[in-house]
């Protein structure tokens, strides 16, 4: 590559003034506005913010891979000095993939479907060094055994949908790597993935960025997966970057009112609802052909004032000139910056009632049969996918039960036998002294499922995308409130979205015309339309921002706390789980592998699954430090799942042989926390806690 | 994998054992029809009686439809009487005129919708899609009906360079192939086209496409290693499918050009109400159907590893 | 919250909405020529009796050529539409009168083919839509049946659609047309029986696309009935490539019905029908084209107007 000097001692890319625009048909629309950045070699720098903030859209733009209705409106990137803009379409193809590489959100849809791994690796080298096929070949097995992959030579041989999302991963990350590009860019790598999964990436590239000579910049919209990777962070807000600087002067001297709002959005694996409640910031992203005059965010600033703010675009203030933290906010210096909220200590301990829900051994198997007509001749042959074994837990009134797994760990099949979508196999669903699990939801008295209703996790379908928001609500109101009358269900409705926060005006939209958030947000409205006992809230803001997410988590405990409604709180956050939730079910695999008060399961003894699951959530808090725990291999199939201790191919607390051969025991540990394992109880006591505040002297270390 | 293959091959053969006694009975449901029409209309009422005792009418349907489908399969297909000759001696030789036609339209059909679908997808929205695009509306908006009396007043009122009948009365002759092929070709390949179009324009806005821009691979091997091979799965089942819509087609074509071929057999014994003829064109028809169709299953899970292998 | 601020949000009314869908047309010159199309031929069957010059029926002067004056004798009698008193006499030709012109010739039994074109597009008008609704009533609701309750239901309606689709369309036709009679009702009824599968096909598809929305899930879980989740939850989000689906299914219609007639087993004559017509010049094409050529012209602009017009609704529902 005659064109880049391979010495380079510069910053590897420079972003100078970067403007990005879409074009629809109506008008330009501007992405990314003045975006600025140095890269010197070896470094990290994390792009983060929430979706639509634009940070997808820089990496693209680096990638000069702009769509007919993109374009880039201003500014240069400089690659090791060399205006990218200056390439021709020819030296561009040379950059991509040797100099500047890429890895995506969804590695398998980034992977060729129909062509075999090694092929896919292999270009590579072919293309860019033109190598020999031996040589490529050697240097991709090479490769990913460098990516910590098991058997090279297997996954050469495999397609893409036979290898597990982690595996997938990483060869999207050899792929990346295999011509030693000076620069990485890694789009929301771990996204798509589950925690644990997700864990064993983020510790990868952490250890890539340590050992090799490339540059990285990582994007992500999860704090805590930046602090574990990145040296210095850009933190984006609606096109522009509102704060940049190093990690740990952002995180513990933030001097942007956005940063400020987002840390305290997010809901830490360290303090509960009670100890410091979630603060969400108000209002919404602006659109981008509709933001505000001046400062992007200050409708929704609290130190926002008028005729400063408001006065025109505004530019990077230099906060600290020797660690390069600057923040694009007027009023930095006035605003008083040490953390509020903290220790509000209102305390909500709600008393809770009698069981409402208490589920005994429930088991649900799924028959995987074949509906062909052919196979209806031949009476073919079933196998059994056991979804859940031996469900036991209780939920009281005013109660949040969380139950925490990963994807595959029958939680959504849970809620379905609970809503009587399927009937349970074996074993008892006792719902306010009713035994419900054999009875299908169109059997179910009306009280029953006026009763027990639930809150969906996509906000993208939850609603029929067909009718008004009036009109969905308001049948569900006649369906259970037992009012037909139109004027008092039109009453009811608004009555309903006011007790949601929404404007009654929202009574004739569309869901099209909501963001995601008021869409969950009327998703809640008609849970609780009928007055019910419970809900099930299925991850109901997994897919929210962060902002959003935590307004809407509010809402959903103060709706909660005043009907005293019990929560079954569904979801894979623990960090949420600790925040909002009473007492904790951890599921792997179909089984409850532990289970016990919030508190219990938070603290030692561990299941090993519930250590590893709370070692891998990325925590944005530099004051903490975690053990780590990485497991090993994939998730095994529940059509298949191993013999004896369903953790045992990944635990890393293995004892021996009994755990492959003998089904483990509940073991009590007092109060109810009970822990599905083999190992001995005085062991488990003896576990040291995952996370510890730095400082804090660590008891009973291993 | 070969589970999969043999439950299609299986399923396959349901269908075609329902479709022949559903064909069976619909034309041989009531003996007296039959009689009717095989002795003609002028026939007295005992030659109908012993007609049909001798010929085993007399039997419960489903007895005749086990001898009837016994004497299918050994290719004793009854006689006909609009042709007075074994129905077989007919059937085959128009079946390889068909085949003959159906070969030639395939030949150039294959070829021609696939690249011009490729080439349309492969820029979405360029000048070119939307030429091959809208040249590829009006095309399937012309039926054969139609485009059969404009191609022949075309080329053989107003240039006179090809000849308007097709019985190939003095032996083959690739000039009164051309007509015909012309017909089906114009009404097929657009629809081809359109579906290879969306193939391909769907695969280049695939995520493994940009990795493999991004990867720096040139743009030609982008297309054809990584883009082709997926984008082409669909158009292949589509075109197995092809053939069952050919076989209408064919009866308007061989009707209008005068072609000796199999759709105008089935047509003219179903003007003459030519029982046997009918029975044997229609089960052969739904044979090439549901036979293209299993192909065209087979070969999408062969194309496809994802299917192939789970 | 007040009433007040429900009143000042006006709910969009039916008909804005479609006002609102025909604007978003104008955006695609295809959808427009389509649309342009097609609107000119339901216009020319509506106003036929005013449009068409003569009856389409009456044997007048055998194969004129296009343009050709029709000049009659004043004491001519015949025809329903020529009335006496619209044709007007020649002053060089005494008792000749001249009632009109063959702008499109006529057919060897000398009936005007404009005419006939004219009344032609009010047969197909009626019979394509009324055959494609009718198969669309039988599709939907076993498509919907069988994609949102899978199983057993699912596979006997697979079934039965397999073995129908499994025949050669035209082929099967020709079977259902030679048992029974050839009634405008039959060719009706014979147009559902084989579109219903395709339709069901597509129908099934959609549901089973649409069956694990969380909408759906959230109408299971409040105990809605079937007929409930079916016709209100999932059918309104697949009206979209259904309607794409039925424009390109009425033009396929149109030309089925045109085959039918085109081979002799279409609507029983006199009745002009435009697939007849191509029928009966196709022998004297090489002399006299243009008895076939027209009809030729006006159903293959019907199809396209349909097929443009889906293509049109297609761009315009894959934009937003």
């Amino acid at each position: 590559m005659g064109k880049f000097q391979a010495d380079w001692d510069g910053p590897v890319l420079e972003c100078k003034s970067l403007s990005i625009s879409y074009y629809t048909r109506a008008a330009e629309i501007p992405a990314v506005q003045d975006f600025n950045l140095a890269l010197k070699k070896n470094e990290t720098i994390g792009l983060v913010g929430e979706s639509g903030c634009g940070k997808s859209t820089v990496a693209m733009a680096i990638m000069r891979y702009m769509g007919k209705n993109m374009a880039i409106t201003g500014g240069q990137v400089l690659y090791k000095g060399v205006d990218l803009a200056t390439l021709s379409e020819e030296e561009l193809r040379q950059l991509r993939g040797s100099e500047i590489s890429m890895v995506y959100q969804e590695p398998m849809a980034s992977l060729n479907p129909a062509m075999k791994l090694d092929r896919q690796l292999m270009e590579v080298p072919l293309y860019h060094e033109h190598v020999s096929e031996q040589e490529a070949y050697d240097r991709a097995v090479k490769m990913l055994s460098n990516v910590k992959l098991p058997d090279p030579e297997r996954v050469m041989a495999s397609y893409p949908h036979q290898i597990s999302g982690g595996q997938q991963q990483r060869v999207v990350i050899a792929m990346a790597l295999l011509s030693e590009p000076s620069l990485l860019l890694l789009d929301e790598p771990t996204t798509a993935l589950d925690v644990t999964v997700e864990a064993g990436i983020v510790e990868l590239i952490a250890e890539l960025a340590g050992r090799i000579q490339t540059s990285m910049i990582y994007i992500s919209h999860n704090l805590g997966l930046i602090l574990e990777t990145c040296d210095r962070i850009n933190v984006m807000y609606s096109g522009q970057v509102v704060e940049e600087g190093s990690v740990s002067e952002v995180f513990d001297k933030m001097r942007h009112p956005y940063t400020q709002g987002l840390f305290s959005a997010i809901p830490l694996p360290t303090a509960d609802k009670n100890a410091r409640p979630l603060q969400a910031i108000r209002g919404q992203l602006p659109l981008p052909h509709a933001r505000p005059k001046g400062c992007y965010f200050g409708p929704r600033c609290d130190h926002f004032r008028d005729g400063l703010c408001d006065g025109g675009p505004i530019s990077m203030q230099t906060v600290d000139e020797a660690s390069g933290h600057g923040s694009r906010c007027l009023r930095w210096t006035e605003i008083n910056w040490t953390r509020v909220g903290a220790g509000a200590g209102q305390d909500v301990h709600a008393d809770f009632g009698e069981s409402v829900l208490n589920v005994e051994h429930m088991k649900k198997y799924y028959e995987l049969k074949d509906t062909s007509m052919a196979a209806m001749i031949k009476g073919g042959s079933s196998r059994h996918v056991k979804a859940n074994e031996s469900i036991s837990f209780l939920a009281r009134e005013a109660e949040t039960v969380a139950i925490v797994g990963e994807s595959g760990c029958g939680k959504s099949t849970l809620a379905k036998v609970l809503m009587g979508l399927e009937t349970a196999t074996e074993g008892t669903v006792n719902f306010q002294g009713k035994d419900l699990s054999q009875v299908p939801v169109q059997q179910r008295q009306r009280d029953d499922v006026k009763a027990l209703q639930m809150v969906f996790q996509n906000p993208f379908d939850t609603l029929n995308p067909s009718h008004t928001v009036g009109s969905q609500l308001g049948r569900v109101i006649r369906k259970f409130g037992g009012i037909t009358d139109g004027e008092a269900v039109r009453r009811r409705v608004l009555e309903l979205l006011d007790i949601v926060k929404l404007p009654s005006d929202f009574y004739f939209r569309r869901p099209r015309q909501l963001s995601g958030g008021q869409k969950q947000r009327v998703g809640i409205a008609r849970a609780f339309a009928g007055n019910p006992t419970m809900v099930v809230a299925d991850e109901p803001v997994s897919a929210l921002d962060v902002s959003v997410a935590a307004a809407v988590t509010g809402l959903l405990m103060d709706i909660q706390r005043t009907y005293r409604t019990t929560l079954l709180f569904i979801s894979h956050d623990l960090s949420l789980v600790r925040y909002l939730a009473d007492r904790v079910v951890v599921m792997y695999l179909g089984h409850i592998v532990e289970q016990g008060t919030t508190e219990e399961i938070f603290s030692p003894p561990y299941h090993p699954y519930t250590e590893a699951l709370l070692s891998a959530v990325p925590i944005a808090d530099t004051s903490i430090e975690k053990k780590r725990i990485i497991l090993e291999g994939s998730l095994p199939s529940v059509i298949n799942p191993p013999k004896g201790c369903v953790f045992h191919t990944r635990c890393h607390r293995k004892i021996g042989d009994i755990c492959q051969s003998q089904v483990p025991p509940q073991v009590d540990m007092g109060g109810g926390h009970r822990i599905l394992c083999h190992i001995p109880e005085d062991e488990l006591k003896a576990m040291g806690p995952v996370i510890v505040q730095k400082g804090e002297p660590q008891e009973a270390a291993e | 994998m070969l589970i999969l293959i043999g439950r299609r091959l299986g399923s396959m053969i349901l269908v075609m054992l329902v479709v022949s006694a559903l064909t069976f009975i619909t034309l041989e449901a009531q003996p007296g029809s039959v009689a009717t029409k095989v002795l003609g209309p002028y026939s007295s009422e005992e030659q109908r009686e012993i007609w049909l005792e001798n010929n085993g009418y007399n039997e419960p349907i489903w007895e005749r439809y086990v001898v009837w489908l016994g004497n299918f399969l050994s290719g004793d297909f009854g006689e006909s009487t609009r042709f007075k000759t074994e129905v077989s001696n007919v059937l085959w030789p128009r079946l390889g005129n068909t085949a003959i036609l159906a070969a030639a339209t395939m030949a150039l059909v294959i070829p021609i919708s696939l690249v011009l679908g490729v080439l349309a997808g492969m820029r979405e929205g360029s000048r070119t899609d939307r030429t091959i695009s809208v040249v590829s509306i009006f095309t399937t908006s012309v039926p054969e009906i139609a485009s059969a009396p404009i191609l022949a007043f075309i080329f053989v009122f107003l240039l006179g360079i090809l000849p308007g009948t097709s019985s190939f009365q003095n032996g083959f002759s690739i000039a009164e192939l051309i007509l015909p092929t012309m017909v089906l070709v114009l009404y097929d390949f657009g629809y081809v086209t359109r579906m290879t179009r969306a193939s391909m324009a769907e695969v280049m806005t695939t995520h493994y496409i940009r990795t493999a821009v991004l990867k720096g691979l040139p743009y030609k091997r982008v297309i054809v290693k990584h883009a082709l091979r997926n984008a082409l799965i669909a158009p292949f089942t589509v075109v197995m499918l092809q053939i069952n819509w050919l076989l209408s087609g064919v009866i308007v074509t061989e009707y209008f050009f005068a072609y000796k071929g199999f759709g105008a057999l089935l047509l003219e014994a179903a003007l003459n109400q030519d029982i046997f003829v009918i029975e044997a064109c229609t089960v052969i028809a739904v044979i090439v159907a549901v036979g293209s169709q299993a192909i065209s299953d087979i070969g999408y899970t062969f194309l496809n590893p994802r299917i192939r292998f789970s | 919250m007040t009433d007040s601020a429900l009143q000042l949000s006006k709910r969009p009314s039916a008909a804005t909405r479609v006002l609102k869908a025909i604007l978003l047309l104008r955006e695609s010159w295809v959808g427009m020529l389509g649309a342009a199309l097609v609107l000119f031929w339901i216009l020319v069957a509506v106003f036929a009796p005013v449009l068409a010059p003569f009856s389409p029926n009456d044997n007048l002067v055998p194969i004129a050529t296009p343009g050709t004056e029709f000049v009659t004798d004043a004491n001519w009698q015949s025809g329903k539409f020529v009335a006496k008193d619209s044709c007007t006499p020649i002053e060089d030709e005494p008792g000749k009168v001249y009632c009109g012109t063959f702008w499109l010739g006529t057919d060897n039994l000398g009936r005007d083919i404009l005419s006939r074109i004219i009344w032609g597009a009010q047969t197909v008008l009626i019979f394509a839509p009324m055959a494609t609704f009718f198969a669309y009533l039988v599709g939907i609701p076993m498509g919907l049946w069988a994609g949102y309750s899978r199983g057993r239901v699912d596979a006997i309606f697979s079934f039965i659609s397999n073995v129908i689709l499994s025949y050669p369309v035209l082929v099967l036709y020709v079977l259902i047309i030679t048992t029974i009679d050839r009634s405008s009702m039959n060719i009706v009824a014979a147009v559902v029986f084989a579109s219903a599968p395709g339709i069901f096909r597509i129908v099934r598809g959609l549901a089973m696309d649409l069956r694990p929305r969380e909408y759906v899930f959230a109408a299971e879980t409040r105990g809605e009935p079937l007929w409930y989740v079916l016709f209100m939850e999932i059918l309104p989000n697949a009206r979209g490539p259904l309607i794409v689906d039925a424009m390109l299914r009425l033009g396929y219609v149109i030309i089925t019905i045109g085959t039918l007639a085109f081979l002799g087993l279409g609507l029983p004559p006199p009745d002009p029908d435009w697939g007849r017509m191509i029928s009966e010049g196709r022998q004297m094409i090489q002399v006299f084209p243009h008895i076939s050529l027209f009809p030729c012209l006006a159903i293959s602009s019907l199809v396209l107007g349909f097929n443009l017009l889906a293509d049109g609704l297609r761009e315009i529902s894959l934009r937003d």
